[in-house]
């Protein structure tokens, strides 16, 4: 079971973010990758790893996630999701659970916009039974109405308590608006009214059309061998369907439309997101936006929005910008959380920086430190079995090769200041800032 | 999405957590860190790991918001968030400049018990970030232009975590009923109007109060020897005086006798949601080393409402499905008093009151039957097993060593935790929960909709 949580829909998923963010560091990290292929074409990415008595392992099925959801069914992937370790094969729900905790094996499934995706953490002595639980809940899945009911009504608790939630309120509207009409403006939890037309057939459905084999992509990190890899992945993965029906996902442009709303509630402190279209992680261009947007409004207590928002200011606790590539589109945002009565300064602010930072470009000096960054932060990822895991799914999903690794420092070496600030200018636009504010913002119009 | 937020509530996480933060600790030598003591009094702990060429830096100070003097609340997160804000010889900001431009990440966090900070970098800059934490030990230097603007951070950060949150709201609200006399009641982050007139010097007394070599541990964890950190230890945090530091001596909790119930009605509640809060032992106070309570409460709070197989979910959700959830939680950190807490939600459109006799009387039940040998075993399995994937990253052992050292336990106490949860049995479950589970020392909290009864 997985305690039914809500995801703001404007957060990316993870396994994407992290791939942008490896890179490899001045201390080269030594980690042998291998490409292991089971007897029935399983192909899984593994690095094997004695130093602690266990196993991780990270996988994902592309073009599954909620953006698949048919109309009118939005929640599906992430109801499936939750329901996935409710019963298996033979076992009823709270026997599969029991199961689990017998081996204390840690199982979860989640749904991002894209992909579906799935971990197992497992002590290597319980490993067999650990396989054989994860290979009953992708082949199995019993889905009996108790559990789909309990699960049902856990989401639509959930909904009901998030209906005020700043953050929420103002992560849907965004989605509306810059993606109007297309899958990815989708409610990913669904609706009440959604949630309660969902039926088993038709989560048996989401399972039977995208667990498929030619979907699956496999991270393995731990103390196994790898011809015990190669017969647990068949286990697993080996009698899924080849294949299934393909989803059309429209690639889309993100609206830029210059707009300001306003959802007006009474709480002390505005709540705010903005941005436009961005990069997909495929463009030529990708390295250049990490480095201006990590100058820009990047993670870690400095950044140039930090500067001048919170530190010369004191305006907010937090404020940040981020890429946020997916499948199909891509978009550049920035958020802040600030108190009514300065939230029309921090915008202003913000808005300021954006248009400075397209007209001025970086320096050389913040060009050279972004780099130190994006090269000293990787293996900083490379310290736990799942964080590993993780990132071998991340470069198989976003195509990055084998060597990528090895390769990542030159990418971002070779980046020119011209060539950063050219992308400064064809990536922050101002004027399509759609800028959304929950809370009860002083001296601040709508401009709908 | 949220990058780097300088501040996590230790205390919050560990109750939302639950068990699981402490769970993630330890095995007969579970994390087996070597230690050794300079001259000046700061303890020393090495946690060598060479998966991979990383290394943390965590420096822990025995002291919190429970510190604080009564009016100054929040002063010990605020100094936290001030000592980003630079020294005799390093320029405001320019410590975090530095971490980013090497690729490190750096942060902090301050609880009741303590304040700590981080960093995590390449193993080859284990110099400079030992340089720079034992700098800021000692040499910070403020003034109004830097702290005036980092007030109003805090204050931004107050409405984030607590002012737009009506949940939060009622948690704060609970904590002050809890705590009857001792600084726990407190938030740690402040109130308002207290965080409001907190000053540079206030901040500077707290600092030469509190911040020295012989009131800390520092602990480096990764792709290090002892010899190498012995050696940076001596040449950086060496130098620095004793300063003698004042004996954490709190005002104690008098009788509870009265049960508490506290209730917060807001128009933006859609959900109504229950909880209990009894004030129970920690691991430091619930007797002597290795047969304190706490190891029953764990387990205790693991079997009754651990999860979906555990008695509180299975009763309450899944059999007689008046609940959307329902579970238990034990927090045993603190240096004078654990948190033994219950909680429990409806489907949408439940009602509350019912919710509340359905717990209470699953609660009985459970206390007057007993658990099953199986249910108890396979709890402490689970919570062992926390103790191998905690050696799986280089954050859980600091994270376990750092939080024993500044609340009252061992290292001993870290890495013999597994078997002591081991070795607890049923008996002893039943005993804990007996003890602990008085109405007269609880909070009743229930959050509800502005338009309820």
């Amino acid at each position: 079971m997985k305690m039914y949580r809500i995801y703001t829909a404007l957060v990316p998923a993870v396994a994407f973010a992290a791939v942008s963010i490896f890179t490899l560091a001045g201390a080269a990290a030594t980690m042998e990758i291998r490409k292991v292929v089971s007897d029935k074409g399983i192909v899984a990415w593994f690095v094997p790893d004695k130093s602690v008595p266990m196993l991780a392992m990270s996988f994902a099925f592309r073009n599954a996630g909620s953006a698949t959801d048919p109309d009118g069914k939005e929640g599906l992937a992430e109801m499936t999701s939750s329901l996935l370790d409710e019963g298996a094969g033979e076992l009823e729900s709270q026997n599969f659970q029991r199961a689990l905790e017998d081996i204390a094996a840690q199982m979860s499934f989640g749904a991002g916009r894209d992909t579906f995706t799935g971990r197992l953490r497992t002590l290597t002595a319980k490993r067999g039974k650990a396989f054989d639980l994860l290979r009953l809940a992708l082949n199995a899945p019993r889905f009996d109405d108790q559990p789909v009911q309990r699960i049902r009504l856990q989401i639509l608790a959930s909904l009901r308590r998030s209906i005020e939630n700043p953050r929420r309120i103002s992560g849907q509207l965004w989605s509306k608006k810059i993606f109007p009409g297309h899958p990815y403006s989708k409610l990913s939890s669904g609706s009440e009214k959604t949630v309660n037309t969902l039926t088993v057939s038709d989560i048996r459905t989401f399972v039977r059309d995208r667990f498929t084999r030619d979907r699956l992509i496999v991270g393995v990190v731990g103390d196994i061998t790898e011809q015990e890899l190669k017969t647990r992945l068949d286990a697993v993965f080996g009698d899924l369907p080849v294949t299934g029906p393909k989803f059309e996902i429209p690639e889309v442009k993100a609206a830029g439309s210059g707009k300001t709303l306003i959802v007006r509630k009474q709480i002390p402190q505005s709540v705010v997101i903005l941005g436009h279209g961005g990069i997909k992680r495929d463009d030529p261009d990708w390295y250049k936006a990490l480095l201006v947007t990590r100058v820009f409004g990047g993670g870690g207590l400095s950044s140039r929005l930090y500067e001048e928002i919170r530190e010369k200011r004191g305006l907010a606790y937090s404020v940040y910008a981020y890429l946020s590539p997916m499948q199909h589109s891509g978009i550049v945002a920035g958020g802040v959380a600030t108190q009514n009565a300065r939230a029309a300064e921090s915008i202003s602010v913000i808005r300021a920086e954006w248009k400075k930072l397209a007209e001025e470009g970086i320096t050389a000096k913040e060009l050279a430190t972004a780099k130190t960054y994006l090269n000293g932060s990787f293996p900083l990822r490379l310290g736990s079995s799942r964080g590993i895991a993780g990132m071998l799914v991340g470069i198989q999903i976003a195509d990055l090769g084998m060597n990528y690794i090895e390769k990542r420092p030159s990418l971002i070496n070779s980046i020119t200041l011209a060539e950063a600030n050219r992308v400064a200018r064809r990536l922050f636009r101002a004027d399509d800032l759609t800028v959304i504010v929950v809370g009860d913002p002083k001296g601040m119009e709508e401009k709908p | 999405m949220q990058i780097s937020l300088r501040s996590v509530f230790a205390a919050v996480m560990a109750i939302v957590a639950g068990s699981v933060i402490f769970a993630a600790t330890a095995s007969a030598a579970v994390f087996s860190p070597k230690t050794f003591t300079l001259d000046n009094g700061l303890q020393v702990v090495v946690i060598e790991n060479r998966r991979a060429p990383i290394v943390m830096q965590m420096l822990w100070y025995r002291v919190g918001a429970a510190d604080e003097e009564p009016g100054e609340s929040g002063l010990a997160h605020f100094l936290e968030h001030l000592l980003f804000k630079g020294t005799k010889t390093v320029k405001p900001g320019e410590f975090s400049r530095t971490i980013s431009r090497i690729g490190g990440r750096d942060n902090a966090f301050t609880s009741h018990d303590f304040t700590a900070y981080f960093q995590r970098v390449a193993a080859h800059e284990l110099e400079t970030i030992m340089r720079l934490e034992a700098d800021r030990m000692q040499n910070v230097v403020l003034s109004d232009a830097v702290v005036l603007p980092e007030r109003g951070v805090v204050l931004e950060e107050r409405r984030s975590r607590t002012d737009n949150s009506p949940a939060a709201q009622l948690r704060e609200q609970v904590r002050r009923a809890l705590y009857l006399n001792h600084p726990y009641g407190r938030p740690v982050i402040g109130w308002m109007s207290e965080i409001k007139k907190l000053t540079t010097e206030n901040a500077l007394a707290f600092y030469r109060k509190h911040y020295a070599p012989n009131n800390a541990m520092l602990i480096i964890a990764g792709d290090v020897t002892v010899d190498q950190v012995r050696a940076l230890a001596q040449k950086y945090y060496g130098p620095i005086p004793r300063v003698a530091v004042p004996k954490r001596v709190r005002p104690k909790e008098p009788p509870h006798r009265a049960a508490r119930r506290v209730v917060l009605k807001n128009n933006r509640v859609n959900l109504p949601s229950w909880s209990r809060t009894y004030l129970a032992p920690s691991y430091t106070t619930g007797g002597k080393s290795g047969k304190s309570v706490a190891y029953p409460l764990e387990v205790l709070a693991q079997v009754l409402g651990g999860g979906s197989t555990s008695r509180l979910y299975r009763k309450l959700v899944v059999e007689r499905g008046v609940a959307s959830n329902a579970g238990a939680w034990y927090s045993g950190d603190g240096l004078d008093y654990g948190e033994f807490g219950l909680y429990a939600s409806p489907k949408a459109g439940g009602d509350i009151e019912a919710l509340e006799k359905a717990v209470l009387e699953e609660l009985d039940a459970a206390l007057k039957e007993g658990f099953r040998t199986a249910d108890i075993d396979r709890a402490k399995r689970l919570i062992s097993a926390e103790a191998i994937y905690a050696r799986d990253g280089l954050r859980a052992g600091p994270n376990a060593i750092g939080q024993a050292f500044t609340q009252g336990q061992t290292i001993a106490d870290v890495e013999e935790w597994p078997e002591r949860i081991s070795a607890v049995t049923a008996q002893q479950v039943m005993a804990a929960a007996k003890s602990t589970i008085k109405v007269e020392s609880s909070v009743t909290s229930i959050l509800l909709p502005e338009a309820a009864k």
